[in-house]
C-alpha cells in the first residue's frame, strides 16, 4: 500500500494518481471553491447595501452595551432605554418622546412599515470584545443600524468598525473630544455632549464659586476620554487664571486609587479635578473624601473636589460623597421641560425608577435613527446619513438642537450640576445650577481636525 | 507512542483541510456561520495549538502567554502602519518578533520549573501589559489601543506607488480585502499550515524529548541529557504560534488593544486547552472553538430570545423557565463556562477528547458485542481510563 509515496520518491517520473488522491483533491478544491460563493452572496451582491432588510416585514437594530466591567451600571440602563424606545417605534407603550419631538415622521407603526427587532451584546469596556460582538450583529444578526455606549475607546473603536461595514452606528454615552473629532466617521454620529463643551460650561461657574486664583490637581481615565477631558478643563480654567500643578494617569478601573490621591495632599493643590466616571469616579471621589481632602484648607482656601462628568448613577454609588460637588451633564431628569416629563413618565412606568442621561442618549439616538430612514424614505446608509446631517430637532428633553453635519455632533444645551447637600429620595441628588445655552458651547467643527469619510463604502 | 506513517499523517492532514475550510457550511446549524467567529475560531485554534506544544508535551504550564499573542499584535499593526498593508510583511513581522520576545522571556522563566515557572510567566506577562498601558503608551497608544491612520508611513506602499484612497485603507493580501470570507480564509490556511507543523513536531524525536521531559525530568538528567534548550526551542515555538495567532487578529481586525495582553487573556488559553484536552493535537482546538462559541453566541442571547424559544410553553411554564435560564446566558455565560469546565475536569480529567474517545470505545464495544457476543468481555470498562 505504498506506492504513491514510492512513485513521488522516484526522481523524474510523473506522479502517479491514485483514487484517494483524486476523491481528497476533489473534495477540497471543491469545498474552496463552492463556499465563498455560496455564503457571501447574502450579504452585498443582491442587494445595494449591507443588511438590506429588502421586502421583509422587521428590521434589526443592533444594542452593544457594557454589561461587565466599570461602566456595567451605565450599560444596564442604556439597554432598558433602547427596549423602550423599540417599543415605542413599534406603537407598543405611551408612545414616549413620539408625543413631543418636532419634526417627526414616525408614526408609532415601526420604521417604514416594519416592525423593529433587535439583538443585543456585551462589549465588556473592551474594544476587542465591543468589536467581536458588533460584527456578530452584522455578519450573522443583519442589523441595519447599531448603538451603545460608556466608553469613549469603545464608541471610537465601534464607529470605525461602522465605516468599514458601511452600517451606521449611533453613539450612546461617549465624551471624548476625539469621538467627533480626530476620530470622527460619516457613518458615526453623537447625541451626547462632549469634554469641550463641559470645559466651556463648568469654568465660569468654577470661577464664581471658587474664585479665579486656584491651583488644580488632575487625577484622569488613562484613555481617550480622560485625555481629551483633562485637556478640555486645563485650558478652560487655565484661561481664567487657574493654575494646573500637575496631571497624573490612572488605569482604567484601577479600584484602588489610594497612591495616587496621597500625593494630592502634598502638591500645594487646592481643587481636585476628577476625570474618572463610572465604578472609577465612585471609588476614587469616595477614597479622596476618606483622606479628608475635602476637610483640608489648602492656601488660605477650602479644598474642592470637582468632577467635570457627572451622572445620576454614579452619585448612587458615591451616596454623601457628592453632596456640594460640581460638574455637568447631558440631560437630568429632574428637568421640568414637557419632554422631560413625558420620558420621566413613561421610563418609570416601565422600570420603576427615573432614567439615567446615559439611557436619555440612547433612546434620543434610536428615535433620531428611526425617524431618519422614515424621512429618508428608505434604510439605504448615506440616504439616512444625510437626513440626520444637519437635522434640527426639539422636544428630546434637551431644548433645540442641531445634529451638525460637518462632525456629527449635536449642540444643544449643557447642564452644570451640583451634589444636592439635601436629598428628598435617592434619585434626588443633583440640583441644576446654571443651563448653559447651545451657542456658548457651539465650536468650530475643525479645531480637533478629522475627516468623516465617504458615503458610500 | 508510536511515530505516524506519512501516509497516516498525510491522510489526517487532508481530513482536517477539508474539515476547517467546510468550516462555515457545518457551522451554520449552530448559528456560528459568520466571519467574525470563524475567524476568531480559527485564530484562538492557533494559539492553543502552540499552547499545547509547550504545556502539553514538556508539562510547563506558562501563565503568561497572552503576552506573545500582544507582541505579535503590535508588531503587525506596527508593520501596517510604518511598512504596508499588505498582510505578509504583517504576519511574518509579528512571529519573528513574538519569537525573539519569547526567547527572551523563556531564557529568564525556564531556569525554574513548575509552579515558579507558572509565577515567573504570569508576573512578566502581567509586567509586559502594565508597560503597554503606561510607559510604553507611545507604541501601544495605551487603553485608546492602536489604530490604523490616514498619515501613517506604509514606506512600501508609497515605494510601490499606491494612491491612498479616500478613507482609511484596509489591510489586504496583494489587493484582496482581509474582511469577511477572505479573511477567514486566510487564517484558514494559517491553521493548517500551523497544525501541520505542530503534527510533525508531535511525531519527531524532538517531540518524544519534550514527551520525556513532561513524565521525568530527573531521570533524563541522570541519562546525560540536557532538557533546557530543548525545552527553550518549544518555548519559543510557542510563542511563535502566539505572536501568528496575535497577527492575524489584527490582519482580519486592524486594532490591537493592551486588554488583549492581560492574564485574563492568559488564562482563556489555559482553560482552553484543559477543556479540549491537554497533550492532544485536536484537543485544544476544541476547547477554543467552545469558548469562542460561548462567548459570542451565549452572551448575546437575552431575555427577549428565550422567551421566544419558550413561546410555545404555556405563559408560566415559559417565564420559570426564562427565571431559570437567564442567570446562564447573557452576560451570565462565564458562569455557564464555569460550570462546564467544572464538569469536564471532575468527569473527563483528559478533557473533550477523553470524553470522545470514551464514546468511541463504547460505540466499538457496542458492535463488538453485537457482532460476536463473547468478544466483549476483552474490553474492561476500567481500561478506557488515562
Amino acid at each position: 500500500m505504498s506506492e504513491t509515496r514510492d512513485t513521488i520518491s522516484v526522481p523524474g517520473s510523473l506522479p502517479s494518481v491514485s483514487r484517494r488522491g483524486v476523491l481528497k483533491g476533489s473534495l477540497a478544491v471543491g469545498a474552496a471553491l463552492g463556499m465563498p460563493t455560496i455564503l457571501t452572496r447574502p450579504a452585498w451582491a443582491q442587494s445595494g447595501f449591507r443588511n438590506d432588510p429588502g421586502s421583509g416585514a422587521t428590521v434589526t437594530f443592533g444594542f452593544n452595551v457594557p454589561q461587565t466591567g466599570a461602566y456595567a451600571d451605565e450599560g444596564a440602563d442604556e439597554l432598558r432605554a433602547f427596549e423602550l424606545a423599540v417599543k415605542h417605534i413599534n406603537g407598543e407603550g405611551d408612545g414616549g418622546l413620539l408625543k413631543t419631538m418636532k419634526p417627526l415622521a414616525l408614526r408609532g407603526n415601526g420604521v417604514l412599515g416594519k416592525k423593529v427587532q433587535f439583538v443585543t451584546g456585551d462589549t465588556q469596556t473592551k474594544a476587542d470584545a465591543a468589536r467581536a460582538s458588533a460584527k456578530r450583529m452584522i455578519e450573522k444578526d443583519g442589523v441595519i443600524m447599531f448603538s451603545g455606549g460608556s466608553s469613549s475607546a469603545v464608541a471610537v473603536a465601534q464607529q470605525a468598525l461602522a465605516q468599514e461595514m458601511g452600517v451606521v452606528f449611533m453613539n450612546g454615552l461617549t465624551h471624548s473630544n476625539d469621538t467627533t473629532g480626530k476620530d470622527r466617521r460619516r457613518y458615526g454620529f453623537r447625541h451626547f455632549f462632549n469634554a469641550y463643551m463641559s470645559g466651556v460650561a463648568l469654568a465660569p461657574v468654577l470661577k464664581e464659586e471658587l474664585g479665579a486664583d486656584r491651583r488644580a490637581y488632575h487625577l484622569t481615565a488613562d484613555y481617550t476620554w480622560g485625555w481629551t477631558q483633562e485637556e478640555s478643563l486645563k485650558n478652560a480654567t487655565e484661561a481664567m487664571g487657574w493654575e494646573t500643578v500637575a496631571t497624573v494617569r490612572t488605569p482604567l478601573g484601577a479600584g484602588d486609587f489610594s497612591q495616587y490621591i496621597t500625593p494630592v495632599l502634598n502638591s500645594g493643590a487646592d481643587v481636585l479635578i476628577l476625570n474618572h466616571y463610572g465604578k472609577d469616579m465612585v471609588n476614587s471621589l469616595t477614597q479622596a473624601v476618606q483622606f479628608g481632602l475635602r476637610d483640608k484648607m489648602v492656601n488660605g482656601k477650602k479644598f474642592e473636589i470637582v468632577v467635570p462628568l457627572y451622572s445620576r448613577l454614579m452619585a448612587q454609588g458615591a451616596g454623601e460623597n457628592i453632596k456640594g460637588i460640581l460638574g455637568t451633564k447631558n440631560w437630568n431628569w429632574s428637568l421640568q421641560d414637557e419632554a422631560s416629563l413625558t420620558f420621566v413618565k413613561s421610563f418609570g412606568q416601565a422600570y420603576g425608577f427615573p432614567p439615567s442621561q446615559a439611557a436619555q442618549t440612547c433612546y434620543v439616538q434610536t428615535l433620531l435613527y428611526a425617524d431618519a430612514c422614515e424621512r429618508a424614505g428608505t434604510f439605504h446608509p448615506p440616504a439616512v446619513i444625510k437626513a440626520l446631517e444637519d437635522f434640527q430637532f426639539d422636544g428630546t428633553g434637551d431644548g433645540p438642537t442641531l445634529y451638525r453635519g460637518a462632525d456629527h455632533q449635536c449642540f444643544k444645551r449643557v447642564l452644570v450640576v451640583r451634589g444636592k447637600m439635601n436629598p428628598t429620595s435617592q434619585f434626588d441628588l443633583l440640583e441644576v445650577v446654571k443651563e448653559v445655552p447651545a451657542d456658548v458651547v457651539t465650536y468650530d467643527p475643525n479645531m480637533f481636525g478629522g475627516e468623516l469619510g465617504p458615503y458610500e463604502v | 507512542m508510536t511515530l505516524d506513517s506519512p501516509r497516516r499523517e498525510a491522510l489526517v492532514m487532508a481530513v482536517f483541510a477539508v474539515v476547517i475550510l467546510t468550516m462555515p457550511l457545518w457551522m451554520a446549524p449552530f448559528g456560528a456561520s459568520y466571519p467574525d467567529l470563524l475567524q476568531k475560531f480559527a485564530i484562538y485554534g492557533i494559539f492553543a495549538i502552540g499552547f499545547n506544544i509547550l504545556f502539553g508535551l514538556t508539562g510547563y504550564l506558562s501563565f503568561g502567554h497572552a503576552a506573545f499573542l500582544g507582541v505579535g499584535s503590535y508588531a503587525a499593526m506596527w508593520s501596517f502602519k510604518a511598512l504596508s498593508a499588505n498582510v505578509l510583511p504583517a504576519v511574518l513581522g509579528g512571529v519573528l518578533i513574538s519569537g525573539l520576545f519569547a526567547a527572551l522571556i523563556g531564557y529568564v522563566c525556564l531556569r525554574r520549573s513548575g509552579i515558579y515557572f507558572s509565577i515567573l510567566t504570569l508576573a512578566l506577562a502581567q509586567m509586559s501589559y502594565n508597560m503597554a498601558y503606561s510607559v510604553l503608551t507611545p507604541i501601544t497608544n495605551g487603553e485608546t489601543g492602536l489604530k490604523l491612520t490616514q498619515t501613517d508611513a506604509r514606506v512600501f506602499d508609497q515605494l510601490a506607488g499606491v494612491v491612498p484612497e479616500a478613507g482609511l485603507p484596509s489591510t489586504s493580501l496583494f489587493g484582496l480585502e482581509m474582511t469577511g470570507y477572505p479573511g477567514f480564509y486566510f487564517c484558514a490556511v494559517a491553521l493548517i499550515g500551523a497544525f501541520f507543523v505542530a503534527l510533525r513536531i508531535f511525531n519527531s524525536p524532538f517531540g518524544l524529548k519534550l514527551r520525556a521531559i513532561k513524565s521525568n525530568q530527573t531521570r533524563l538528567l541522570y541519562t546525560g541529557f540536557n532538557p533546557k534548550p530543548h525545552l527553550w526551542v518549544a518555548f519559543i515555538l510557542s510563542g511563535m504560534y502566539a505572536g501568528l495567532a496575535g497577527a492575524l487578529l489584527v490582519v482580519t481586525d486592524p486594532l490591537a488593544g493592551a486588554e488583549r495582553m492581560q492574564w485574563t487573556a492568559s488564562g482563556e488559553v489555559v482553560l482552553m486547552t484543559i477543556l479540549g484536552g491537554a497533550g492532544t493535537l485536536v484537543g485544544p482546538l476544541l476547547g477554543a472553538g467552545l469558548i469562542k462559541y460561548f462567548e459570542n453566541i451565549f452572551s448575546s442571547f437575552n431575555a427577549q430570545t428565550l422567551h421566544d424559544a419558550f413561546s410555545f410553553l404555556p405563559d408560566f411554564l415559559e417565564n420559570t423557565l426564562v427565571f431559570l435560564i437567564s442567570p446562564f446566558v447573557g452576560h451570565g455565560w462565564h458562569l455557564t463556562l464555569g460550570v462546564l469546565f467544572m464538569l469536564v475536569v471532575i468527569f473527563l480529567p483528559g478533557g473533550l477528547m477523553e470524553g470522545i474517545r470514551r464514546l468511541t470505545r463504547l460505540v466499538k464495544a457496542r458492535r463488538d458485542r453485537n457482532s460476536d457476543p463473547e468478544g466483549a468481555a476483552v474490553v474492561p470498562p476500567s481500561s478506557v481510563e488515562g
